[in-house]
């Protein structure tokens, strides 16, 4: 297989075979598992003696929903200029009353896992996109390393991932009631609702955001050397 | 009379031993903590969310606000992301500095987490003697970067600037006279501080293993700061493991993993230092491996100071797509003057590609996983903080311990919302 050939331990990637996609990059070994396999691959990584990944390290959510996408185009840069952002293809405009159209597609959300082994002293990325459903979701790792508990509901805060297994998949950064996944790119970035104290009422209350659409600095790529 | 047997106790968010913004719901029987459910993000404030909207040297300055008592070190983790994304290196004298602003970094931390420590199970005095060592490194900070705190000093490809030649002096008061003792006050207050930063901190480091030694003095062998801390919390290695413990919280357990060690960055691997690592992992030992840990940065930064007298040169890269030219040349030189607005308006690209940075933060491992898609702004910012995997930890830690021990608890994770929260 082509993949197993980039992967640093070749009796690691044989073990795990056609399951996993290996991928190198700029700080080490990466892998990639599909949502169905993952606890399996997991466990092994954590209790194969070729393997022994004692500590996640981090899980992260990720939205690849606008990869690869910027707001203004180079190539015409002399002639049009940019305009703060009023034709707005990313979520960093923040236009509020229209709301940005529900984006689909297959492997929008993936979680990053973030594994290190202290005895081997090495580090290994595991990506497991999520599978689509009416949410997106991959297996709890919680039973494997119990610190994947907080993480798996950060996850699940900011990007709406659920992992299945969890025990209390609870949001747990954002407020009391909060509605949304701040994380997703369809979220803009001030969010929908602004808090006061209102002294007549003599307590703190909730609005839709009234500070106006802006962009900084537009999101361009460029072809670097 | 119905007997209650349980109860549910609130602590929080704005109680002083919380370390800041953390609310638990506390389920008690009697004083013995049953379960502990931490509601945290009181102090979230979207830093990811943030980053992935302004160009990457914008996010640095947030980096500071992460973990606001180790600055530093956040920053440090970010740059050496963008770094491996760009496939640059530091000048190796920008690479001394970093180590050498990392240990001052660390120190900084623990002192505050020992002050805050003891004065959270009652010995109140120690929180102002770290606190006169504080102000000195914080003056190093700001004679650097301008800022006492948030210094947003570390660049991708170096630091912002060399250390200055001048250490600052206190003036003297402008509305009232020089009275004998002002003037005397003001005469000690400046009397390490007539040559350069490296001078300054030379003195500071020849007298801050006596202040640690005070420090232990009232501490390590006090019967009541033993009877708080001993057997408290105890952590064995494979629950430590487990947890995603690092930093001396993994130490204190007798698990000898440092980063500066095992992979080391920067040039940490040129120097000599020790790690300590605890055998029963209770807070009586962290508190040890943590106090040793300040010596043991103490010796890192006396081998800088002799490094940096000794070696001269550029402190940032000199690939002024990613760093900006010295300000004179924009005077004579188109190529440095559309370097710079281009740097200042859009800032620069970084190639498509994924990585993750680690740094041995004093807390623990703190790193930086970047995803970025050729963009001028990150695509994905994740952080990944020690402090959040640590107070995961806290209702297994506290089950079965007494009330009063929660803020023993509290003290020896050494949280900080800033991290914990984003």
């Amino acid at each position: 297989m082509d993949s197993a050939e980039t992967a640093p331990n070749h009796a690691l990637a044989e073990r795990l075979g056609e399951r996993a996609q290996w991928q190198e990059h700029a700080d080490g070994p990466a892998l990639e598992v599909a949502a169905a396999d993952l606890l399996e691959v997991m466990s092994l990584l954590r209790d194969d003696p070729e393997a022994r990944f004692e500590q996640l390290m981090d899980l992260a959510g990720m939205d690849y929903a606008e990869f690869g996408q910027s707001e203004w185009k180079t190539e015409q840069a002399s002639a049009t200029g940019f305009s703060r952002a009023v034709h707005p293809a990313t979520s960093a405009r923040y236009s509020f009353d229209a709301p940005h159209p529900p984006i689909s597609g297959e492997r929008r959300f993936a979680v990053v896992y973030h594994l290190l082994s202290l005895s081997r002293n090495q580090r290994l990325r595991v990506r497991a996109y999520c599978e689509d459903g009416e949410w997106p979701s991959v297996p709890s790792v919680r039973e494997l390393w119990r610190c994947a508990d907080w993480y798996e509901r950060e996850a699940f805060d900011l990007f709406g991932i659920v992992f299945e297994g969890h025990p209390d998949l609870r949001r747990i950064l954002t407020d009391y009631g909060f509605i949304g996944h701040p994380l997703r790119r369809d979220f803009p970035l001030s969010g929908h609702m602004e808090v006061r104290y209102d002294p007549e009422l003599r307590r703190v209350v909730y609005e839709p955001v009234s500070i106006e659409a802006r962009v900084g600095v537009p999101r361009v790529l460029r072809e670097t050397a | 009379m119905t007997e209650i047997h349980n109860y549910t106790m609130n602590f929080g968010p704005q109680h002083p031993a919380s370390h800041g913004v953390l609310r638990l719901v506390m389920e008690l029987d009697g004083e013995v903590v049953r379960q502990i459910d931490p509601h945290i993000g009181l102090l979230h404030r979207g830093t990811e969310k943030l980053a992935e909207s302004k160009p990457y040297n914008q996010s640095i300055g947030y980096m500071d606000r992460l973990d606001y008592v180790s600055m530093m070190c956040n920053e440090h983790a970010y740059v050496r992301a963008m770094e491996q994304l760009l496939e640059i290196a530091p000048p190796i004298r920008a690479q001394y500095i970093r180590v050498l602003f990392d240990e001052i970094t660390r120190i900084l931390n623990h002192l505050l987490w020992l002050g805050a420590h003891a004065l959270d199970i009652g010995a109140s005095s120690v929180f102002l003697y770290t606190f006169r060592e504080r102000e000195d490194l914080m003056d190093c900070y700001e004679a650097v970067s301008g800022a006492r705190m948030h210094a947003t000093y570390y660049r991708p490809g170096g630091v912002h600037r060399d250390l200055p030649q001048k250490m600052p002096r206190y003036e003297a008061p402008r509305f009232s006279a020089l009275s004998r003792k002002v003037r005397h006050t003001l005469k000690w207050r400046n009397r390490d501080r007539g040559g350069s930063l490296l001078d300054f901190l030379e003195t500071f480091s020849e007298r801050f293993p006596r202040c640690v030694d005070e420090y232990e003095g009232l501490l390590t062998d006090n019967r009541i700061w033993k009877q708080r801390t001993v057997d408290i919390g105890v952590v064995s290695p494979e629950q430590a493991l487990q947890w995603g413990f690092t930093g001396p919280m993994l130490r204190g357990s007798g698990v000898s993993w440092d980063l500066r060690k095992r992979q080391p960055y920067a040039v940490y691997e040129a120097l000599d230092f020790d790690v300590p690592v605890g055998t029963r992992g209770d807070c009586y030992d962290r508190y040890l491996v943590r106090v040793e840990e300040m010596r043991q940065s103490n010796r890192i930064i006396k081998q800088c100071i002799d490094w940096l007298r000794e070696n001269p040169g550029p402190v940032i890269s000199d690939n002024h797509k990613i760093t900006p030219p010295p300000r004179p040349r924009l005077e004579y030189d188109m190529e440095a003057l559309i370097h710079h607005f281009k740097l200042f308006s859009e800032g620069f690209c970084i190639p498509p590609g994924e990585t993750y940075a680690a740094v041995e933060h004093p807390k623990g491992e703190f790193g930086i996983y970047l995803v970025s898609d050729g963009a001028n702004k990150p695509y994905r910012l994740k952080i990944r903080a020690p402090g959040f995997a640590h107070l995961a930890a806290l209702d297994e830690l506290a089950r079965g311990h007494m009330l009063a021990d929660v803020v023993a608890l509290l003290g020896t994770l050494d949280l900080v919302f800033g991290e914990v929260d984003r």
